[in-house]
């Protein structure tokens, strides 16, 4: 145990982790300081987190742009929610079954790209092309819904019961601050093992990793895999958070860009700019629709625009993200992108 | 079904797939030059076709009309986006460039959502509902127009790029980036005009096809990832292959649409793509790169 | 005793362009042998094809006993053969102990023990002090032992070379060629170089192919081969003997 502990805390900085602890234990307490309304929003706060963290693991770690990520999100999402619905089936065990789900057809995904030599742009769209598969497949599927929608039977908010998922928003606070925890616990882990060294080789140069020994196919198929695995996690909350799904929606090409604009802003590659651009984006987001609401104006793609300019504006002047130049600022050691 | 009915689905599918290979002639002209990905393609050309609904609906000007002067302001617009935003990612490894465009795209297609809104509008010229008749065959007088049209403005690219000094430089461009700079070719400036051109065939395409099909801001990615998957199935920077590859995607799509629901129409262009992509990344007229 | 790479009748065509025209050589365990000859010569070519980034076209690689043609570099590499490449190709973002530890991590994968291993490579090399910059801030002489060095970490029994001392001066040539003599005889280590720098191959080399046009026209003890004719007419040039 005090081995495992140490293998987290190498060579991160004392200021580091107490930051990360303050943090940590702000976020713990944070139901109880904030309003209904805020607490919504931080719970769209950490599931995007914790689904670029998710993403990131492809992206910033291995290399691979997945412009297709919504998939898994979906995929999980369903599985876990069609097991309920037609078998009363619970989202933990459901989720024991959507993990598989997802991790094949990241399998399937990563074996056709990478079996023929499929990268860079052409795997995007690839990963954008699945995606739309499943967008209008599900349309037609009608066992979970069809393109009219799927709905899981919603009960009243008197208790908490984390068995279903039901419950007050507070309880699904804290599953997904949990599940973002663990999530960069294990990104953390990863990234310091032997296969995060081989991720970083092949994100780096992939051809210098292959003549220096590294099985390019396998660990690239292991960052497919478990970024996938990762997802249905999101989905099945999505699904029992939201009581509904809509193949329009949790497919849409939409899903997958939002997905990205976090670890893009926060920074790729690192382990705490998903969370940090989980924060960024969406209270931009919602200042801005405070803003407008005050100014009576409700018109829809305003917030649209703005994750364009975002994007923009991150790309051309801060292409590593805001992480690393704050955790400079902060004086902090991070593991570098 | 009778066969007539095949038939003349797959003839408007030709005729709407010579302008969907107009547009991705633009896409196949940017990578094939300046190598960049150009993910707001179908955005640009979203752009284009708005302001020949606004002409329309405003001076009642036939978009025919209107194809020269909406092809120079999109030729205009690229070559200042070029210019002026996407020239230092050229070198820069290709999903950022990617991740640039999709920015560009995410903010035009909002913005003309808050602009336009979300709801569909067409323009109805007076021969909108004409068709002309060939034997069996029944062909819309707005797709043929449209196809013609097409042809001749890819023919008059063709020849630029064959016959002009510039359209010679620009393939040298293409060729050989360190070449060109060492003979004194401006590639900076090559690289915006040959933007410029690629915004410009899909500000003619966009032109056209609004004759054909209802606008709404949506139908940008739409097409961007169309483009995508003619110029992949084509041949990406083969020219011949950007109109080739749109006219089997334009053929597919009305067919599946036919035999199948018209929501399977772009399953079936995934599909080409996803093949593609396996068995012959290069495309079918695409030079292999080693 | 058996070579422990051998190269039998190996040939490699580019579209009707003959690269490499069968040849023929064997390296025995323990020697330092070069390949030199002409730019253009199937050098590099050649090494790739040992090295399974190309599948020879005819003939036949063994390496330790075993064919090795045609298969993939990660598998040749962990057969025990390591190569730099010509062009060096750092982890730009990583740094150079992490470049280096990720050559360890192939036969040790418990990162502790990678990274001892690699700060012992990186000693050696004289990089150690250089460990925490990021590859992408060393300079080129730097670059070039940053690369033997991921190389060495992999533990092979052949070290392929490529053009390593290009570029260097000659006081940095001949650090490397100590440390590679060094290498060479406390671990047995059998090295197989492509070069240009006539200084560090008479320094270096045990045995020397001579290569034109792909076809070996010579092979021997480095005295001998810059003797004969037809090195001297095609490459050497009968200045470099005076």
């Amino acid at each position: 145990m005090s081995r495992f502990v140490v293998r987290l805390t190498e060579d991160v900085s004392r200021r580091a982790l107490t930051l990360l602890v303050v943090f940590f234990a702000a976020m713990v307490i944070a139901p109880f300081a904030l309003n209904d309304y805020l607490l919504t929003v931080l719970i769209l706060i950490f599931y995007s987190a914790y689904l670029g963290l998710a993403w990131n693991i492809l992206m910033g770690f291995a290399g691979y742009l997945s412009l297709g990520h919504a998939l898994y999100v979906g995929l999980g999402g369903y599985t876990a929610a069609a097991l309920y619905v037609h078998f009363g089936i619970g989202p933990w065990i459901g989720l024991l079954v959507a993990i598989p789900v997802t991790m094949i057809s990241g399998a399937i995904i990563g074996f056709l790209a990478f079996r023929f030599g499929v990268a860079g742009v052409y795997f995007a769209i690839l990963t954008i092309a699945f995606a739309e598969f499943a967008r209008i497949g599900f349309d037609h599927f009608n066992w979970v819904g069809g393109s009219g929608g799927f709905f899981l039977p919603v009960k009243q908010y008197a208790h908490n019961d984390l068995w279903l998922l039901r419950g007050s928003p507070a309880m699904f606070y804290y599953v997904i601050l949990a599940a973002t925890v663990v999530a960069f616990l294990a990104c953390r882990l990863m990234l310091h093992s032997r296969i995060g060294y081989f991720w970083q080789a092949i994100r780096e140069d992939e051809g210098a990793a292959r003549a220096i020994g590294v099985d390019t196919f396998r660990y690239k198929m292991y960052a497919v895999v478990i970024s996938a695995g990762m997802s249905a996690f999101a989905g099945v909350f999505y699904a029992f958070y939201y009581n509904n799904l809509f193949p329009e929606q949790v497919f849409h090409i939409l899903r997958s860009i939002e997905l990205i604009l976090g670890p893009m802003i926060g920074g790729i590659g690192t382990l705490f700019g998903p969370v940090l651009g989980a924060f960024v984006l969406t209270s931009l987001a919602e200042v801005l629709h405070a803003v407008l609401a005050v100014f009576g104006i409700d018109v829809p793609g305003v917030n649209r625009v703005l994750y364009g300019v975002c994007l923009l504006l991150v790309v051309i002047w801060v292409p590593h993200g805001i992480w690393p130049w704050l955790a400079r600022r902060l004086g902090l050691t991070e593991p570098r992108p | 079904m009778p066969a007539e009915i095949y038939l003349n689905v797959a003839v408007s599918g030709i005729l709407t797939g010579l302008v969907y290979g107009l547009m991705a002639l633009g896409l196949s002209v940017i990578f094939g030059v300046v190598r960049v990905v150009n993910f707001a393609h179908g955005e640009m050309m979203t752009i284009a076709m708005y302001i020949a609904l606004v002409v329309f609906t405003a001076f009642g000007l036939d978009p025919l009309i209107m194809l020269v002067p909406i092809t120079a302001v999109l030729f205009a617009l690229g070559y200042v986006m070029q210019a002026g935003m996407i020239n230092p990612f050229v070198t820069r490894p290709e999903h950022t460039q990617f991740l640039l465009l999709l920015g560009v795209a995410i903010v035009i297609v909002n913005g003309l959502l808050i602009i336009f809104g979300p709801d569909a509008q067409s323009v109805r010229t007076t021969y909108a509902f004409d068709s002309f008749q060939f034997g069996r065959l029944i062909v819309d007088a707005t797709k043929l127009y449209a196809a013609a049209t097409a042809v001749v403005t890819a023919a008059a690219l063709f020849a630029f790029f064959r016959f002009t000094d510039v359209g010679t430089a620009i393939r040298a461009c293409a060729d050989n980036h360190a070449g060109a700079l060492t003979v004194g070719l401006n590639v900076n400036r090559l690289y915006a005009l040959t933007f410029g051109l690629g915004s410009a065939c899909v500000g003619a395409a966009g032109t056209l096809l609004v004759l054909i099909i209802d606008i709404t801001p949506q139908v940008g990615p739409v097409y961007t990832l169309l483009a995508f998957i003619i110029v992949i199935t084509g041949g990406m920077g083969s020219m011949p292959g950007a109109l080739l590859g749109g006219l089997l995607i334009g053929v597919t799509e009305a067919m599946a649409g036919l035999i199948f629901t018209p929501s399977a129409k772009s399953m079936f262009a995934f599909a080409i793509l996803v093949l593609v992509l396996l068995f012959r990344p290069q495309g079918i007229l695409g030079r292999k790169t080693s | 005793m058996s070579a422990l790479l051998s190269i039998s009748g190996v040939s490699k065509r580019f579209r009707g362009l003959v690269a490499v025209d069968n040849v023929s050589f064997d390296v025995p365990q323990g020697v330092i042998y070069a390949v030199i000859g002409p730019n253009g010569a199937g050098k590099t070519t050649l090494f790739n094809m040992i090295a399974g980034e190309f599948v020879p076209d005819g003939g036949t690689i063994s390496f330790d006993g075993a064919r090795i043609d045609g298969h993939p570099p990660d598998e040749v590499c962990r057969r025990g053969i390591g190569r730099t490449f010509q062009l060096v190709r750092p982890f730009p973002a990583l740094s150079v102990a992490e470049n280096v530890m990720i050559g360890a991590l192939l036969h040790r994968s418990d990162v502790a023990e990678a990274r001892a291993r690699a700060y012992d490579v990186l000693k050696r090399l004289d990089l150690f002090d250089k460990r925490e910059q990021p590859a992408s801030a060393l300079t080129l002489p730097d670059r070039k032992r940053l690369e033997v060095a991921r190389a060495l970490a992999t533990e092979p029994k052949l070290l392929l070379l490529d053009e390593v001392m290009a570029g260097l001066r000659p006081t940095e040539t001949d650090r490397i060629v100590s440390v590679l003599r060094e290498l060479n005889r406390e671990t047995g280590l059998t090295i197989l170089l492509i070069e240009h720098v006539m200084r560090a191959v008479m320094a270096l080399a045990q045995r020397v192919l001579v290569l034109h046009h792909g076809a070996a026209i010579a092979e021997g003890a480095p005295e001998e081969v810059v003797r004969e004719r037809a090195v001297i007419d095609s490459y050497l040039g009968a200045e470099a003997l005076a």
